[in-house]
């Protein structure tokens, strides 16, 4: 997370409007981005997350509103918008037929950084990405994992200081996605602005520095990642007994209401910590009540969409 | 650095990026030489004697009728390829990159037109030399050859401009290799494989007046020392309207489609 705080936001947009046909897609977003912060867009498929992005990184033009990006018009000004941001798309944008390194050579002359300051920085992003062994394969040989990571560095051969990430870790198996976001963190950590779009509130709760919930065009809710967490009532423990006693004594000595009498469970509330676990496990140590068994169900998306618009998440296809 | 010094650059990147991708899968290269090739000896050893003696010569006289013909089909067969190449770019998500890049906007359509270009050329070489070892016996003075280098060039630029448009307007891989295919007729509904004069009035009519006989005529006089009269100049006229025309469809539907 950066400490530096700065006043020019590296992204404004105000009243931003966007329909296809019929289909009103965002229906007036305002937001902001601090410069050097990772700001998360967390929506469902279909809520108009990849439209956004299409729209703030050129590709796609707004119906009404205002918006600046790098402190310019992505319409009147788009090419300057290019010059610095850098996009990572849903779908790989890489050249399959190219090798890796031929694919960030691509990128370091359409930059048009000279063939010293080109191979420099081609040399250093192999590096860094892991991609050594990889450099001279075709990337149609490469894993998922490894085409996302071959992408990024594509996008960052240009040095953007504003990236936008549109579901980077979608369709990644869990390692690779921890890498993913340890690669965001560096990033971050050298100054880089960082606009991510996700499904996932943990990936939004491990990166963002502020997170906005978008839902049928609409931002439902933004803040920290704790603020939102703390309006969100879906975590909870769930503690399951020996027998109907156990039970009726345990809840009440933990003051709640919500059992199940044919299960033999209680759904505690808890946002699944070390301390609260302990705290609770204690309360019942004290009047001598032992659970069979215990689960912990962190916050979801579900939960998130439950606590805003009083919802499950929506699932229709995703809009370009 | 200028914009137009920008454009050049960007398009001599995009330029290489299709030379890597012939380099590194010459098997649609060689199936670009291949089906021109069988064609060529299919007619010249199959219908050759027949048709050569009904236009007065033998096998010999068609195969030299046939030649210039051929070579048009090898420039309308090789396009499919732009086409699917152009279609492949257009369906994942590297036109998306490039549009979110400071770059020229044309760049990348200008490379794959000039990748195209190399690729037919390779493939028209290597069907003239089949061509010549089974017979044909061009006229043609070095001038002469330097003009036909010239008509094919003109050619491949306006086919290819066209083979771009049809890529990107192609909803799929597979519909940019089928679209393109019609042009590969061409040759046959005019006088690339017999003369018009023994067709049907309403089909000698088409093959009079469609791009490619004038074209055909214009490479068949300075080859072989036929009378070219005007062809040339509607020739070139086709080839000049076909690209520029091409040229504004494509660039227009890139940048549109590439926005939705």
């Amino acid at each position: 997370m950066s400490t530096t705080v700065t006043t020019r936001p590296a992204v404004s947009v105000a009243g931003l409007r966007k329909s296809f046909g019929t289909k009103t897609v965002l229906d007036g977003i305002d937001l902001t981005v601090t410069e050097g912060t990772v700001f998360a867009l967390l929506g469902p498929n279909g809520a108009g997350k990849t439209t956004m992005v299409r729209i703030l990184a050129t590709l796609l033009e707004a119906d009404g509103g205002s918006i600046r990006v790098a402190g310019h018009d992505p319409v009147r000004e788009a090419d300057a918008v290019r010059a610095a941001i850098g996009l990572t798309g849903q779908f790989a944008a890489v050249d399959k037929l190219l090798t890796v390194r031929e694919n960030l050579r691509l990128m370091a002359d359409l930059n048009r950084l000279g063939r010293t300051e080109g191979r420099r920085r081609v040399d250093r992003l192999i590096q860094r990405f892991d991609l050594i062994e990889s450099a001279p394969k075709p990337v149609s040989q490469l894993s998922g994992g490894q085409q996302r990571r071959v992408d990024l560095a594509m996008t960052l051969v240009g040095n953007p200081r504003l990236i936008f990430l549109d579901e980077p870790t979608t369709g990644l198996d869990p390692r690779s996605r921890v890498e993913m976001w340890q690669i965001v963190r560096e990033l971050v950590a050298e100054g880089v602005t960082v606009f991510l779009t996700t499904q996932y509130l943990e990936e939004a709760d491990q990166l963002a520095d502020r997170i906005a919930v978008l839902d049928h065009g609409r931002i439902v809710a933004e803040g920290t990642p704790d603020e939102l967490k703390r309006q969100i009532p879906g975590g909870h423990l769930v503690l399951r007994f020996a027998d109907p006693g156990a039970l009726r004594t345990a809840a009440a000595v933990l003051n709640v209401t919500n059992r199940d009498e044919n299960a033999l469970t209680l759904q505690v509330p808890s946002d699944g910590d070390i301390a609260s676990l302990r705290a609770v496990l204690a309360t019942l140590d004290g009047v001598h009540v032992a659970p069979d068994h215990l689960t912990i169900h962190t916050p979801d998306l579900d939960d998130v969409f439950f606590a805003f618009t009083g919802n499950p998440a929506s699932t229709d296809e995703e809009t370009r | 650095m200028t914009t137009l010094a920008h454009t050049l650059t960007d398009s001599r990147t995009m330029f290489r990026r299709q030379l890597l991708h012939l380099r590194r899968y010459p098997s649609l290269t060689v199936m670009l030489i291949g089906l021109p090739v069988i064609f060529l000896l299919l007619f010249v050893y199959v219908f050759g004697g027949a048709v050569g003696a009904g236009l007065g010569g033998g096998r010999d006289a068609y195969v030299d009728y046939l030649t210039p013909g051929i070579l048009l089909f090898t420039v309308a067969g090789a396009v499919a390829g732009t086409a699917i190449s152009v279609a492949m770019d257009m369906t994942e998500g590297i036109v998306d990159r490039f549009r979110s890049m400071a770059i020229a906007r044309a760049s990348v359509l200008t490379g794959h037109v000039l990748g195209s270009m190399v690729q037919i050329f390779i493939a028209l070489f290597a069907v003239l030399g089949v061509a010549l070892l089974i017979g044909f016996r061009p006229t043609a003075t070095p001038l002469e050859w330097l003009a036909v280098a010239g008509v094919l060039t003109a050619t491949s630029f306006a086919l290819t401009w066209f083979a771009v448009a049809l890529g990107i307007v192609a909803d799929s891989v597979e519909t940019a290799s089928n679209t393109p295919m019609f042009l590969s007729l061409l040759p046959f509904l005019g006088s690339g494989f017999v003369p018009t004069d023994t067709m049907p009035t309403a089909l000698r009519l088409f093959g009079e007046y469609q791009p490619f006989t004038p074209i055909i005529e214009t490479l068949r006089g300075l080859l072989l020392g036929t009378g070219i009269g005007n062809s040339a100049a509607i020739a070139l006229g086709w080839c000049a309207g076909i690209s520029l025309l091409s040229y504004v469809w494509a660039k227009r539907k890139y940048n549109k489609r590439a926005a939705s």
